[in-house]
């Protein structure tokens, strides 16, 4: 059955309330079971031998003193992980990256790993595998890359998207271009243009459940997987296409998961850990530590991006160009491409261009990172949009509303908008009260707005209703952020039952249908729309089985308020009847009662927020304090309003994080030297100010409810409001993040002389 | 690994005396602990103090104070006497890791992890601090910047153990203060360490000053010049400056992970102005 997914206004009953998380008792007491908390008999400890080299060539590998270890029960290199990938490029960067071929690429990179009875064991016998290295010159930074004499990486690798083809190779994989207008024209309107580049240093997720999995191979070629991550579905695929296992013989369950935010929709250890349990006849624990975590998963794109900006004295932007350039760490991807897509997308814009350079390097292959690549894209072209308000005279929110996007605004990277928020965000910004508080001594204000277009796909979800009138609800999108939640309020408002008469659980890969990660935001977005189907199909079955137990025709019952009623004054006299009183009778009226829902949800509809933030800088150390910090964004409608506000919430901490003191800094060997939370600094609870919260809610016309997701835009603006409020603090243009204190007292002298 | 918990210190140091290799001291254990999850690190022999009579007391004598050895940083600012005598020992004290970390870290143990920007010790230096140390030969008294000599290295002979760090009665009208750069507002490494203590005379001119400065070089500094440019003045704008040229002049940091040379030499000066300021005030109302 098709599934109608335009949004109908509606009062709601349950949508929109505050219940505590099914979740979240087993959290706070320690019950939960995390990726490190699942064991099986007589399974084994593995760990992983890393490259200490940024890039090296692996002349040979000898295991032969470690396999005498007493204990050890299995050593893998990648002999034992024959390539099958048949030709698919981004399939062979997984594998190449999950265990070191020819060459180690980064420091970290796993080249051996070793299951054994114990850890004492385990670890004894990683020191007697002997990798023989060949050390080759390395290249980390993006800029360096890109020069025409930095060491290729890999020969193969031509860029693309550019005419005529290069002959030679590079470390630039590809050039992606967006835009419309003529930008040269529109420039040549401009009466003051602003030009600056920027840099980004490269950032982890910082999740704090280190990746974590179990592993089983069994004798009878079936498999099972245990692990924290955010697709247990995709890590199926990914396992089973690695190693040559037909997927549905590989069962994935995935564990609650201690942050995610898109580090752990990778798969790094799992098929390590698969292919050990394959060797050794036993399950296999893995565990990263959190320097592994550090040194080989997550990172997201360190970045350098030129910005030129033009407008007339009235404030109306003529064009608007960047260049950006992300690291990809040693596999060719898309995250320029991402963020050359969203840089310029708050604005109506006559002449935009934008151009992405994909740049391989001798750092951990990148992944996705909340609203990947956007945050950087957002530094860039805000700063610079800041700078021109301030040339030109204006307000930097009225100059950002005299520029707005708004529906039917064709989008810098394309699509024509459908309703949207971003004008909205910045009208509430406009009246809130912080915008207009006044500021303390060395504290400057700054403000942003940032983008992403979110995502639905696929998703199957079953709905049961037990006996007893309660309802299971079992999905197969990961948890990442309170979804079991929102999803309990949505078939609580669906069935009119209790929030508290719906359990809802994460299904394994074996027992529900395919669904894409929790990634784009899509979770909440995408499996209420199958939810919500799902309650629609099961009121169907309940109107036949009240049908039945009426026996009246089918046509003349009527769903309203969780009750099957008769219609018309025929049946009229008759008490309706609610789900319990249709479930207990379910036995003799055709067997359990369920509603089943698979679809591609499509229309996610794009999201904007607007963030404001006040910074204080002490000009004699360069240190800075977020002082207050305002998030404006819009959800579509707000299923669960609490779990909405943290996820705004945690998008601004981690920006805030990234913008001040968070960065991957590299020694001269190109070896990691900070692969640990003391010298990886995110923030801790004393850093951040309570940051406050606006909810708008502009309906997206693609969802019964209106729903959009909301987990990642508030990632977008941080990095941009706090450059723009430590600038307006000290007076000068901050261009390189993070604005670490040596970073600011630096440019404060420089400024001096 | 062998872990023993000896009830005298003679026991103690015999212990360490007789071990082959690799024996660890234990006593808030928030550096061991941490490093023996590490691969590179082996351990085998552990010798706890905690239980040793006396060692988790602070005694005030007539000559000052005795902290002993296991004596938990918290505890140090719930003794009255002693926040009052020297508040920037305390306060340095207070500022190692995080409060669940000052339930358990010690001064002794800030001192014997030799880290050159470990918290505790510029103040301890600053207020002139001894150690006391046990070992199979008897008893010794050494001062505290003579205990480390370079990044995790400390001048100990084998089988020695420090018992307690001693500090002296402070002359009247004379105060400490402890500043330290991180940035991070807790659970962090000083990037810079400052310390300041000084006295003052009838007239409120500076008679006597201490500098010590952490993070700047492989060890704890005691900057001489820095207390000869407090000495004599009423901490004017002068006498500020002086010092700051002096500190950031003594200071030989180098470039890594936490900060450049450059940075570190300038807010050298900056923390120790700012130090000698808060240390100045105290003075005065002492």
């Amino acid at each position: 059955m098709s599934f109608d997914a335009t949004f109908q206004n509606k009062r709601f009953n349950s949508v929109g309330t505050r219940p505590l998380r099914p979740d979240g008792i087993d959290k706070v007491t320690g019950r939960a079971r995390y990726g490190a908390d699942f064991n099986m008999p007589g399974q084994l400890v593995a760990r992983v031998l890393r490259s200490p080299h940024a890039h090296a060539r692996i002349k040979g590998i000898d295991t032969s003193k470690a396999e005498a270890v007493k204990g050890v029960k299995a050593i893998v290199t990648a002999a034992d992980m024959p390539d099958l990938t048949d030709g698919d490029e981004a399939l062979f960067a997984i594998l190449d990256n999950c265990m070191a071929r020819e060459k180690a690429m980064y420091d970290g990179h796993a080249v051996a790993a070793v299951a054994a009875i114990d850890e004492s064991s385990a670890k004894a016998a990683l020191k007697l595998i002997k990798v023989d290295y060949e050390v080759l010159p390395h290249v980390v930074d993006v800029d360096a890359a890109m020069m025409a004499d930095a060491p290729v990486l890999n020969d193969t690798i031509f860029t693309q998207g550019v005419e005529p083809a290069p002959s030679k190779p590079s470390n630039v994989a590809n050039r992606s271009e967006f835009g419309h207008g003529d930008v040269d024209a529109g420039f040549a309107k401009a009466d003051i243009i602003v030009e600056r580049s920027y840099k980004t240093e490269q950032a982890h997720q910082g999740y704090i459940e280190p990746h974590a999995c179990v592993a089983s191979c069994n004798a009878d070629g079936t498999a099972d997987l245990w692990v924290c991550t955010q697709g247990h579905f995709v890590y199926r695929q990914n396992c089973a296409d690695l190693l040559g296992l037909e997927a549905s013989k590989l069962r994935v369950t995935s564990s609650e998961i201690g942050g995610g935010f898109g580090g752990k929709t990778h798969v790094w250890a799992e098929p390590v850990a698969l292919a050990l349990s394959r060797k050794a006849g036993r399950p296999v624990k893995l565990i990263m530590s959190r320097e592994e975590v550090f040194r080989a998963s997550g990172p997201t794109s360190a970045t350098s991006i030129d910005v030129k900006i033009g407008a007339t004295k009235d404030g109306k932007i003529t064009a608007a160009e960047a260049t950006l350039r992300y690291t990809s760490g040693p596999y060719p991807d898309m995250w320029a491409e991402l963020g050359a897509m969203t840089a310029f997308a708050p604005y109506d814009l006559e002449n935009v261009k934008t151009v992405g350079f994909e740049v391989v390097v001798n750092r951990p292959k990148v992944a996705a990172y909340r609203a990947p690549s956007a945050p950087m894209a957002a530094f860039a072209a805000e700063s610079a949009v800041d700078e021109l308000a301030k040339e030109i005279g204006m307000d930097p929110v009225d100059f950002r509303i005299a520029n707005v996007a708004k529906e039917g605004t064709r989008s810098s990277y394309g699509p024509v908008y459908g309703p949207i928020g971003i004008g909205p965000t910045l009208d509430a910004a406009k009246a809130h009260p912080h915008m207009s508080a006044p500021l303390g001594p060395n504290q400057g204000r700054g403000m942003a707005c940032g983008f992403w277009f979110n995502f639905g796909g696929q998703t199957c979800t079953d709905l049961n209703i037990s006996a007893d009138g309660t309802v299971t609800i079992a999905v197969g999108t990961v948890d990442v952020g309170g979804s079991r939640a929102s999803l309990s309020l949505i078939v609580a408002e669906e069935l009119g039952i209790e929030y508290s008469d719906v359990k809802a659980v994460i299904a394994d890969t074996s027992t529900l249908g395919y669904n894409d990660m929790t990634d784009g935001s899509r979770g909440t977005f995408s499996t209420s729309m199958a939810t919500i189907s799902a309650a629609r199909n099961a009121i169907e079955v309940m109107r036949q089985r009240a049908a039945i137990m009426w026996d009246i025709p089918l046509e003349h019952i009527y769903w309203e308020d969780g009750h099957a009623k008769a219609a018309g004054s025929k049946h009229g006299n008759r008490a309706p009847l609610s789900v319990k009183d249709i479930a207990a009778e379910a036995g003799n009226t055709g067997g359990p009662i369920a509603g089943h829902s698979e679809l591609v949800a499509d229309g996610a509809g794009v999201s904007f927020a607007t963030h404001i933030c006040d910074i204080e800088v002490d000009s004699e150390t360069g240190s800075s304090r977020v002082v207050r910090y305002t998030v404006i964004q819009d959800a579509g409608k707000a299923v669960h309003p609490a779990y909405v506000e943290g996820q705004y919430q945690g998008g601004a901490a981690q920006g805030i994080g990234w913008a001040l003191n968070e960065e991957y800094i590299y020694g001269d060997d190109g070896r990691l030297q900070n692969p640990g939370f003391l010298d990886y600094r995110i923030p801790v609870c004393s850093d951040l100010p309570m940051i406050d919260t606006q909810i708008l809610e502009i309906p997206n016309p693609n969802h019964p409810y209106g729903v959009r997701g909301v987990g990642e835009t508030s990632i977008v603006p941080p990095l941009a409001a706090i450059a723009n409020a430590v600038s307006n603090a000290v007076g000068l243009r901050m261009s390189h993040i993070p604005l670490s204190p040596p970073r600011i007292l630096a440019a404060l002298n420089a400024a001096k002389t | 690994m062998r872990y023993e918990r000896p009830q005298t210190i003679e026991d103690a140091t015999a212990l360490m005396a007789g071990a082959e290799a690799n024996a660890f001291v234990l006593a808030g254990g928030t550096d061991l602990l941490v490093r023996m999850q590490s691969d590179a690190f082996e351990a085998d022999l552990i010798v706890d103090i905690k239980a040793i009579s006396g060692f988790d007391a602070i005694t005030q004598t007539e000559d000052g104070f005795v902290i002993g050895a296991a004596v938990p940083s918290a505890a140090l600012s719930e003794d009255a006497a002693l926040v009052a005598a020297w508040p920037g020992v305390v306060e340095a004290a207070n500022l190692i890791g995080s409060t669940q970390i000052q339930g358990r870290c010690t001064i002794v143990g800030n001192l014997c992890n030799a880290s050159p920007a470990a918290d505790s010790v510029p103040a301890l230096v600053a207020a002139d601090a001894r150690a006391q140390i046990a070992g199979p030969a008897g008893t010794r008294e050494v001062a505290i910047a003579d205990v480390p000599t370079g990044p995790g290295k400390v001048s100990l002979s084998k089988g020695e153990i420090i018992e307690a760090v001693l500090l002296p009665k402070p002359e009247p009208r004379t105060a400490d203060a402890y500043l330290r750069f991180i940035p991070r507002t807790e659970m962090d490494i000083a990037v810079v360490g400052a310390a300041v203590n000084l006295s003052l005379g009838d007239d409120g001119t500076i008679s006597a000053a201490r500098v010590a400065l952490g993070a700047v070089a492989p060890k704890v500094l005691l900057v001489e010049e820095a207390a000869e440019a407090l000495i004599g003045s009423n901490l004017d704008e002068a006498a500020l400056e002086a010092l700051a040229v002096a500190c950031s002049n003594a200071s030989n940091p180098i470039d890594d992970k936490r900060g450049t040379v450059e940075y570190r030499k300038e807010v050298a000066g900056v923390l120790a102005r700012r130090a000698a300021q808060t240390a100045y005030a105290r003075a005065g109302e002492n």
